[in-house]
């Protein structure tokens, strides 16, 4: 008899049964860097206008050098203002190197968890400016279309010019501690089997053609999800930020929301394997305990 | 040609031949790379040896369009000068193949990306793959293409099998897919950023990137030695990046051999070692320990707990390895298969178990030795020499092996002398220095230029790009089922090899 029989059976289950039962380990990922709810930085552009207009201007001028120094603190370009409510944190440009949480402990934390996937590119953002209909509405959009797949979900995965790590957190989903088989969730070959398409990576130029090629091969209903702040922003590749945008490179485009229709933004540097399983569950509406507007799924 | 653009290139020639004669006297080519210093380009080729990395630079004339190539007397240049072709538009002439390699323009294109002058920002260039040639060599031949979107999760890249049917009379590799302008990325960052892109341009040896670029910046620096326990740290933390690398590429050779229970257990094993980097230090892959001057933080996990892990670890990953290189039905599929010659080898300078594996070894750790592997114990290292894919395997198990030995050294050093500062003073001023580490794939050299605390140029030279060509010597005898075992077996990284 082979020995692997036996060996198979040594450890017992080794199993997640996340989400229908919680994982601590799901719990322990650190997560993207935002600000954090109250902070100091916050007070200094509340007085505008609330005292005289010399003071007022004064004040201003001092939030606005505070604010540089906390922008100047993000190397990824992360960190920038936010209309009226002061320092704003773009988690979808979040390389998650940790230096604002070190040097400004006051301002800025983690965001631990392994739910960090948004349904808009502007959901990343916090403080956040979506309206909750806004974000209705694209919920909406995206469970029509994820209804038809709910028993059997094919996944492909399109490397756009990502550093590799990307890859072998995906590939982990297929190690029996995750074992998304037992989900209903498939990987596929043929993008003509496929229903939601994994794109890694910064955008690069040359798989432009080919991901656009990969995507307009799916079959409808189809579900693009965006793994890992290289193809949600292009990250570090994607050239400081001006204007809170990434411009991208000579070779790459800054993420690859210009190239294929994301529904599901998930940052990290790369987001480790529960993060994209939760980004899965999210775009599959598949989640459990989710606050449903409408009363929930069936 | 003119008087002196003919003593140019005699200059240039001259300078080739004393690089291949320290070649053959027993130094290691370890790269070759462009800088662009206003209308002149210097080529400056890096030769490894016991001790230290040596660097010569040439000089061509401003405006040259071309010199007189390196890879007629040094065939390790081969695919150096096919990039330095896409990168600055340089001829090298008498270069036997001078096709796109990873920047195929189209026929009208902008400015080239005209690295380490930092002002200039190149125009988007979108990559025709038009520009390369398609090689079919016979009568009854056909390509079969794989990729550059393959089956699996994997990077990236195509390889056109050229084929009668069953064996692989020859194989052309496309690495351009993925180009991401990496190096003029590193021109826009100060020198304290650097680590941070360092660690991103290659995952599966983010630190072994970060060490190279920080050796780099405290050789300019003139830091000296890190302190000791961030020595430490630093090799705890590259061992687990080569344990994650070695069981990946055993993962995947039991996968290809279609043994479920052994790619599970080795799947599992590798869950194990990522969970504990993971504990460490806040990240699966180690990103963030490695700073210029020492390490950020002293790992999380305990010497006690993460002795104990490392035991556990260890007895089962070896009791796995033991089975696993005891089933005949997978052994039959890696034995003769995929087989580098050692001739070949040392001529090339193969990398890491590539090299190992066909009878050649330069372990920077060994041979060149940083951070804590100056007083740490390797071990003497095994023979290996038949260079086929088993070969390369067991190799892989040895240094898994060796890594268990060198953590749980590490982490008892580390139980005694947790006292005391992390880093040393670095203030990266100007200058420019080699820095080099051993990653799981092998050596990776950094080239780093810098200038008033700003990245004037910095070349990441991953072992993945050294080692990727060699894939045209290894086909001879297989067929195309060999395909998946040889490719897992040199367990390379396309991100290193598109920077």
């Amino acid at each position: 008899m082979s020995p692997w029989v036996l060996r198979g059976l040594r450890d017992g289950v080794v199993t997640t049964r996340w989400p229908g039962r919680p994982d601590p380990y799901a719990d322990t990922w650190r997560g993207p860097a935002t600000v954090l709810e109250h902070h100091p930085a916050q007070g200094a552009e509340g007085a505008e206008g609330a005292e005289g207009a010399g003071a007022g201007e004064a004040a201003a001028l001092a939030a606005s050098t505070a604010l540089a120094a906390l922008a100047a603190l993000c190397p990824a370009g992360a960190i920038g203002a936010a209309p009226g409510r002061g320092v704003a944190v773009d988690l979808g440009r979040c390389v998650l190197c940790g230096r604002c949480v070190i040097r400004r402990p006051d301002v800025f934390g983690w965001s631990p968890g392994s739910a960090s996937a948004a349904l808009t590119r502007a959901g990343l953002v916090v403080p956040a400016a979506e309206t909750e209909q806004g974000l209705a509405a694209v919920r909406a959009g995206l469970a029509a279309r994820a209804r038809a797949l709910r028993r059997s979900v094919h996944l492909r995965h399109v490397d756009a010019g990502s550093d590799g790590s990307e890859e072998q957190e995906i590939a982990a989903l297929l190690n029996p501690v995750y074992d998304i088989g037992r989900l209903g969730i498939f990987f596929t070959a043929s993008p003509r089997h496929a229903d939601v398409l994994l794109v890694t990576g910064a955008g690069a130029h040359g798989m432009a053609e080919p991901l656009r090629r990969t995507y307009e091969g799916m079959p409808d209903p189809k579900l693009v999800i965006a793994v890992g702040t290289d193809a949600v922003s292009g990250g570090l590749l994607g050239g400081a930020a001006e204007g809170g945008s990434g411009s991208g490179s000579y070779a790459t485009s800054g993420g690859v929301g210009t190239l294929v229709p994301v529904d599901v933004w998930l940052p990290g540097s790369p987001p480790p394997p529960f993060a994209i399983l939760h980004a899965l569950l999210l775009a599959l509406g598949g989640l459990p305990a989710r606050p449903e507007p409408e009363g929930g799924r069936p | 040609m003119t008087a002196r653009a003919g003593s140019a290139a005699a200059d240039v020639a001259a300078s080739w031949s004393a690089l291949s004669a320290q070649v053959a006297a027993g130094r290691r080519f370890a790269g070759l790379m462009g800088t662009q210093r206003g209308d002149a380009l210097v080529l400056s080729a890096h030769l490894a040896g016991p001790g230290g990395v040596t660097t010569t630079d040439v000089a061509l004339p401003a405006g040259a369009g071309g010199y007189p190539a390196l890879t007629p007397v040094l065939g390790a240049a081969f695919w150096y000068e096919r990039e330095l072709h896409d990168l600055f538009g340089i001829v090298p002439e008498g270069h036997p193949r001078l096709e796109p390699l990873i920047l195929p323009q189209p026929a009208a294109h902008g400015p080239l990306p005209r690295l380490g002058d930092h002002d200039t920002v190149p125009a988007p260039i979108w990559p025709d793959e038009h520009s390369v040639p398609r090689h079919v060599l016979g009568p009854g031949l056909f390509t079969i293409p794989h990729g550059p979107v393959r089956s699996g999760v994997v990077e990236s890249i195509e390889y056109l099998v050229e084929t009668p049917g069953e064996d692989i009379p020859h194989l052309n590799m496309r690495l351009f897919y993925k180009h991401r302008g990496i190096e003029k990325r590193f021109e826009q960052l100060p020198a304290a950023d650097g680590v941070l892109l360092a660690e991103r341009t290659e995952g599966v040896a983010s630190v072994a990137h970060a060490l190279a670029f920080c050796h780099a910046a405290e050789r300019i620096a003139g830091t000296g030695d890190v302190p000791w326990p961030a020595a430490l740290v630093r090799v705890l933390h590259a061992e687990l990046e080569r344990l994650t690398a070695h069981l990946d590429v055993a993962t995947r050779l039991a996968d290809a051999a279609g043994l479920a229970v052994a790619a599970a257990r080795f799947g599992v094993h590798k869950e194990r070692v990522a969970r504990l980097v993971g504990r460490m230090c806040g990240s699966r892959f180690g990103r963030g320990v490695v700073v210029p001057g020492g390490v950020s933080a002293l790992p999380l996990v305990g010497p006690v707990d993460l002795l104990a892990e490392v035991g556990r670890m260890e007895r089962a990953v070896t009791a796995d390895a033991r089975v696993l290189m005891g089933t005949a039905s997978f052994i039959d599929r890696l034995r003769g298969t995929g087989p580098l010659r050692a001739e070949r080898a040392r001529e090339h300078g193969a990398l890491g178990p590539v090299g190992k594996a066909s009878g050649f070894s330069d372990d920077a750790r060994a041979t060149r030795p940083y951070d804590a592997y100056t007083a740490l114990g390797l071990g003497a290292p095994r023979e290996h020499g038949s260079g086929d894919a088993l070969e390369r395997l067991r190799l892989r198990f040895d240094e898994v092996h060796q890594s268990f030995h060198l953590l749980r050294q590490a982490a008892d050093e580390l139980g005694d002398a947790s006292d005391g500062p992390l880093a040393a003073r670095c203030e990266i001023g100007s200058g420019r220095a080699v820095g080099w580490a051993e990653a799981p794939q092998g050596e990776v050299l950094y080239d780093l230029l810098v200038r008033d605390g700003q990245i004037v140029r910095c070349r990441p030279r991953s072992p993945s790009f050294h080692n990727l060509v060699l894939f045209h010597e290894v086909f001879a005898g297989d067929i195309l089922t060999d395909f998946p075992f040889i490719e897992a077996s040199f367990g390379l990284s396309v991100a290193g090899v598109a920077l």
